[in-house]
């Protein structure tokens, strides 16, 4: 069965494809043997990215804007695929995914064979991005979607999860967003490798790209570029777009990146472990301690 | 119940309403779903790539324009052209009760009209599941007879 669709998706069939990423969302599907099948994902080199992380804070526009660049690297010939995350809710499990909405390329006759659009729920993960997307990313790499975007949940200023998964991260901001001062402030913006000032349409925009370009100037090394756009408007979009084509990696944040790579991971065997119900219920109950916990925890990694 | 059912909510046609769509895509939500809406005016071809990319499981179609006749049987007529013939589709909206026979007839596995209770939707999802062959393309004879 597995067999069945992995074999029909290396051949090109869009559903079996999905159906593949659902296996692997479930756990239904080992990354490994995936690959084994449909061959192994191209070697990424320094200059030229295969996986982009777009984020920013709720509402700044990331679906907007990543729906005029998906148009224009379509345009371009470039086969790309998107992974868009929404929230998860902690209570229920359930999920609105709404990015589709925004997203109208994917209605375009024209283009929509170059474009493939998944969403994606946060499920039980902490932070914006599950760590499931890394072995997503792999397949569709592996089946030659040659650019994989990973839209991020709407982000804090000190969630920077994204930077373990994606080879270059686009922070997406907007104007009113706050004084100087929050440009100044430590997290996200130190990972960017590329500031996009969307809604430039709106008074401040200016200012504000100006405030970000200025705090970047006072760190020391490259300063990643940062430009304005208006998805509304589509000005600026096609400009942004070929830019992030031939971005580099700001290379600033190597062990930060690291750091998070370490983390995403740990969780992740957390919450893989078959034990962790069990656990969550001690722990509920209060017959077991955290530590003992995290220790037979820990056990399960060892096996 | 181990994994959320991915369940696609969608708009065809050029009805502007979207209140049904969005109370029944929160109650899905609510019950421990992962909903996919698509967004108002979309059409048939439209909605059944959105089904295909995002593994769904059901699709629910919401109409309040009156042009249910037309537009769900051709959503059901692509999805089995595509061969996506396990996919469970159910509708909503203002559909009159004679309308509804052709439409389960398309393979159509419910159709919720005014009033419906959200409950109701949800005990729709678990029943379809546990009969077989529910899929729109699917031969199984069943259908849910809704309250409203």
């Amino acid at each position: 069965m597995t067999g069945d669709f992995l074999a029909q998706a290396k051949s090109g069939d869009r559903r079996s494809l999905a159906r593949t990423l659902s296996a692997l969302e479930n756990g239904n599907l080992d990354i490994q043997h995936a690959l084994s099948v449909l061959g192994p994902v191209p070697p990424s080199s320094q200059e030229d990215w295969q996986t982009l992380a777009i984020t920013g804070a709720p509402g700044v526009g990331k679906s907007c804007l990543l729906d005029g660049l998906l148009r224009s690297w379509a345009q371009e010939n470039i086969r790309v695929a998107v992974l868009a995350v929404d929230p998860s809710s902690p209570r229920t499990g359930g999920a609105l995914l709404g990015d589709r909405v925004r997203m109208t390329v994917v209605d375009d006759v024209n283009l929509n064979g170059l474009i493939y659009l998944r969403s994606v729920a946060t499920r039980k993960a902490s932070g914006s991005v599950p760590v499931i997307v890394e072995d997503m990313t792999k397949v569709l790499l592996a089946l030659g979607w040659q650019k994989v975007i990973i839209e991020t949940v709407g982000a804090g200023q000190s969630e920077v999860r994204c930077a373990a998964l994606a080879d270059r991260i686009v922070v997406v901001e907007g104007p009113a967003r706050g004084d100087g001062i929050q440009a100044e402030k430590a997290g996200l913006l130190e990972l960017a490798d590329a500031v996009l000032v969307n809604k430039s349409d709106l008074p401040g925009a200016e200012l504000h790209a100006d405030e970000i370009r200025e705090s970047f100037e006072l760190g020391i090394g490259s300063t990643p570029p940062v430009h304005l756009t208006s998805a509304l408007q589509s000005t600026g979009v096609q400009e942004a777009a070929a830019m992030l084509l031939t971005l580099s990696s700001s290379g600033r944040s190597k062990r930060a990146r690291w750091r998070e790579r370490l983390l995403a991971h740990h969780e992740r065997k957390i919450l893989e472990s078959p034990k962790l119900d069990e656990i969550l219920e001690k722990l509920a109950k209060g017959s077991i301690l955290l530590d003992e916990a995290l220790q037979s925890i820990g056990g399960y990694q060892d096996e | 119940m181990s994994e959320p059912w991915r369940i696609v909510v969608a708009k065809p046609g050029l009805d502007g309403h979207d209140r049904g769509a969005k109370v029944v895509a929160r109650a899905l939500r609510d019950a421990g779903n992962e909903v996919i809406y698509t967004g108002l005016r979309r059409s048939a071809q439209q909605i059944v790539d959105t089904v295909r990319d995002e593994d769904a499981r059901f699709l629910g179609l919401s109409s309040l324009s009156g042009a249910h006749q037309h537009l769900f049987p051709k959503v059901c007529e692509l999805l089995k052209q595509q061969g996506l013939n396990d996919v469970i589709v159910f509708g909503g909206g203002i559909i009159p009760v004679d309308d509804r026979e052709p439409l389960y007839a398309c393979g159509i596995r419910a159709i919720f009209g005014p009033g419906t209770p959200t409950s109701e939707i949800l005990e729709f999802i678990d029943q379809a599941t546990q009969h077989e062959n529910t899929g729109v393309g699917q031969d199984s004879d069943w259908y849910w007879t809704s309250s409203a």
